[in-house]
């Protein structure tokens, strides 16, 4: 085993993220043991600060790495040659690593020296290879290539192989994806997911802004997660400026990211009974979600959930009457009995698309995906916002299939209305509205490194404030940037008509993968 | 004209007419059903009417096997409306009104529209066409030897023959044969119409969708068409069960007062069959693709006994 003795004592635990300046080849070893005592990789990018900076040119790579119970964070912060930066690859110790590496490298030029993959994740494939946009010397986007090169998809052979492009247009209201499936009969042999059809360049509209001009542009980076980016984005911003909400401004958040797990909880159940043509399920569930919505209306102002996290507390209007959530949680039990008292509903979702504890865990997914195949991962116990928060409720599934990631969703869903009992005694009936606490000009660069467990799964922001206070570097992690990898993975010899039916179980943000 | 001309283009004219009126009833209720405000009834004409005011459009490379689907797919339609005894077993055809060629006739739509999805040389269409061919050949066999029980009998494959010798002995609908018959034809129709539990006429989902993915390329009158095609397709095989097992009101003669009563008695009987398929769609689910075939042999074997019991039992 490789020895951890590079991290400095005493911080082995506790919330702060202890920085560790580690050079370029002391990197792979200290990876390897921070993941050998069950690290994860929840975040790696770089950051480039241009040479008209009265700082100097800079450049560096940052790889945060999160452990669970106890809490405990560390970051390998990486200085690189700005001319010609590269680092060592960690594609061999994590799959994470590979994909972040290959965005550090479309973004920044970063060559990931010994990465099996050479080809772009992010980029898009007009534009020059030569040009990172992220690179403080960008400058404005050049010209498209007219003629870029056709993505290399995998041709499957063989007799009756054949292929089927979906996509990026739909024939629903859904964002933009392509699929090619490698089909025999109706069997699927392989299928490609091609994304990357929605960049925004949300990190670079960050760059600049004050933090609180960052606020509503994290919590537009996946429409159905106001929250979690929200909360992610204000705790790393806390972090950053050392400001530390008390316990009721806690409790309110863990309360508004409860709202926001239970409406998108239930929207996806009603789906996937309309993806298996029961419709009635489905527009109940619309219903639920309806009242839902409105209930966040009354609570936020916002039927999205939008202003209420601000940094250093939350904004409540009044706190929602505990009777109706408690009406729609017994109504989501019915729809939920139904659903799977229903033998084709069940027999649809029994056995459909499965992946295992061991595929979960080596592709490092997160959220209900990752906890309907077994494994035990929420931020809400492995990185607790304040230590007297009532414990969150607990939901694992084994199964892996679309069944057990529906019943993960059902029983979080009843979990959760009661966690916002327990929250809601510790807030005012009348509501709450904590003045947003200023962020001031640290004076000196600080970075901060925020979690918080959106519905989808845990977020991560790591932001970088410069000396005037102002954002110089924002890094979004969502879950879905691990989770996409493995629903091909979980496809592999399922049915095509299955498809639209197991992308619901996993019901990834295209938004927040393609930031 | 002969009468009996004339009772086959009404048949053929309430067919067209009422055809789109059926699906919109159909489409109502369930929505209703599901708390849905829904469409009106008259929804499907509205949208026929604005689909044939649009300009035709033909991807690119497709033949006449695209072009010509569509307007096939009516005519059989038509033809099979014209031959069905829906109102009267005096119907215009004569010899020609047989249960094999009714079946025959639907079955070379299906096959034409096929062709049109293979025409098409997209993957939604292919694999359309490959799913509707599977169904299909699937349900022929059920369908022929259902046929078969119920020529048994009367000696004929005749479709006014079958009806009238039907209506001539009134206890006769409630045989073991018939009883097994109607529920393998009842399978049958459902699988032949895409509803529930085989396709989801309802769904966006390209990747799941039977007919709908054969008819992705379709815009305009072309549209228009397929969706009419459909719509008559249900009508025509609904009052064709219904003149199978349950003719009352069809009459023997060509008499305008009993004609009217037939009127009646079909669209009552057309409507609650398709009340009674809508309502039992919202309790229903998709079956996952392949355990179609085994609803599908369900129905045959159910066909093979209705042939046993009307040699055995009679």
């Amino acid at each position: 085993m490789n020895d951890l003795d590079f991290l400095p004592r005493g911080e082995r635990s506790g919330q702060q993220a202890a920085p560790v300046a580690t050079e370029p080849h002391e990197l792979t070893a200290r990876a390897a043991a921070l993941l050998e005592r069950g690290y994860r990789l929840a975040l790696a990018h770089a950051s480039h600060r241009g040479p008209e900076d009265a700082r100097g040119e800079a450049m560096h790579a940052v790889y945060l790495f999160l452990a669970a119970r106890p809490d405990s964070r560390v970051e390998l912060t990486v200085p690189l040659d700005p001319a010609a930066p590269a680092v060592p690859s960690l594609a061999a110790l994590s799959f994470p690593a590979a994909r972040f590496e290959r965005e550090m490298r479309d973004q920044f030029g970063v060559e990931p020296v010994g990465h099996p993959l050479a080809r772009p994740l992010v980029r898009h494939p007009a534009w020059p290879d030569t040009w990172h946009p992220m690179r403080a010397d960008a400058g404005a986007r050049p010209p498209l290539d007219p003629d870029p090169a056709p993505f290399p998809f995998l041709t499957v052979e063989g007799p009756g192989v054949y292929e089927i492009p979906v996509g990026p247009v739909h024939a629903g209201l859904i964002e933009p994806g392509h699929f090619r499936f490698s089909v025999v009969g109706e069997t699927i042999l392989k299928l490609k997911a091609r994304l990357w059809y929605v960049h925004k360049g949300v990190e670079r509209l960050f760059e600049n802004r004050t933090p609180a001009r960052g606020l509503p542009l994290a919590e537009r980076v996946s429409g159905d997660t106001a929250v979690g980016h929200a909360l992610a984005y204000c705790r790393a911003l806390e972090e950053a400026a050392q400001v530390r909400p008390d316990l009721r401004a806690e409790a309110a958040r863990a309360f508004l990211l409860e709202l926001e797990r239970l409406y998108n909880h239930v929207t996806d159940l009603g789906a996937l009974c309309t993806d298996v043509g029961h419709g009635i399920l489905g527009a109940h569930a619309g219903r639920i979600r309806e009242q839902l919505l409105r209930i966040n209306a009354e609570t936020t102002g916002h039927r999205l959930l939008r202003g209420g996290i601000v940094p250093g507390g939350a904004r409540l209007l009044t706190r929602p009457d505990p009777a109706r959530l408690r009406a729609l949680a017994r109504d989501v039990q019915e729809l939920a009995e139904l659903a799977l008292g229903h033998s084709v509903v069940r027999d649809r979702f029994t056995g459909t698309a499965p992946l295992t504890t061991e595929q979960a865990r080596a592709l490092g997914t997160l959220g209900y995906v990752a906890r309907a195949s077994g494994l035990d991962t929420d931020a809400r116990h492995d990185h607790p916002a304040h230590p007297q928060l009532p414990a969150a409720p607990r939901v694992l599934e084994t199964g892996g299939d679309v069944l057990a990631r529906f019943q993960v969703r059902a029983r979080e869903f009843q979990g959760s209305v009661d966690y916002l009992d327990d929250l809601g005694e510790l807030l005012p009936a009348s509501g709450l509205d904590d003045t947003p606490a200023e962020i001031r000009a640290p004076g000196r660069e600080r970075s901060g490194v925020g979690i918080a467990e959106g519905w989808r799964g845990t977020i991560v922001h790591r932001i970088e404030l410069a000396p005037d206070g102002t954002l110089e570097r924002v890094k979004v992690a969502d879950p879905s940037f691990f989770n996409w990898p493995a629903l091909p993975v979980a496809l592999t010899g399922a049915i095509v008509p299955d498809f639209p039916l197991v992308n619901k179980s996993f019901n990834l943000s295209y938004a927040g993968n393609d930031l | 004209m002969s009468a009996p001309v004339l009772v086959s283009l009404a048949q053929v004219l309430l067919v067209l007419l009422g055809a789109p009126l059926l699906v919109g009833a159909m489409r109502r209720l369930r929505a209703r059903m599901e708390g849905r405000t829904g469409g009106g009834v008259l929804q499907p004409w509205r949208d026929l009417l604005k689909l044939l005011r649009k300009a035709p459009l033909h991807p690119q490379g497709t033949g006449a096997a695209f072009r010509f689907a569509p307007l096939l797919g009516v005519a059989c339609s038509g033809v099979a409306a014209a031959a069905i005894p829906l109102l009267s077993t005096r119907t215009g055809l004569g010899a020609g009104a047989d249960l094999i060629a009714v079946v025959a006739l639907l079955t070379l739509a299906t096959a034409a529209l096929a062709l049109a999805g293979l025409d098409t040389a997209t993957a939604f269409g292919g694999m359309g066409a490959s799913r509707e061919m599977t169904i299909t050949a699937l349900a022929e066999p059920a369908v022929l030897t259902a046929v078969c029980a119920l020529a048994a009998k009367v000696g004929s494959t005749n479709l006014p023959a079958i009806v009238a010798a039907t209506l001539s002995h009134g206890a006769r609908p409630a045989s073991p044969a018939n009883l097994l018959a109607a529920v393998a034809l009842a399978v049958v129709v459902l699988a032949e119409t895409g509803r529930l539990p085989v396709d989801n006429p309802s769904t966006h989902l390209e990747l799941t969708m039977v007919h709908e993915a054969m008819v992705l390329e379709y815009s305009g009158p072309d549209l228009a068409m397929v969706e009419l095609g459909a719509a008559m397709r249900l009508t025509v095989l609904l009052g064709l069960w219904s003149a199978l097992f349950a003719p009352w009101g069809i009459t023997t003669t060509a008499d305008p007062a009993r004609l009217l009563l037939g009127l009646a008695a079909f669209a009552g009987k057309t409507l609650l069959l398709g009340c009674l398929i809508a309502a039992g769609e919202v309790f229903m689910a998709k079956v996952r693709l392949f355990r179609v075939p085994e609803l599908l042999a369900g129905s045959f074997l159910l066909a093979v006994l209705a042939v046993s019991a009307s040699f055995f039992l009679a």
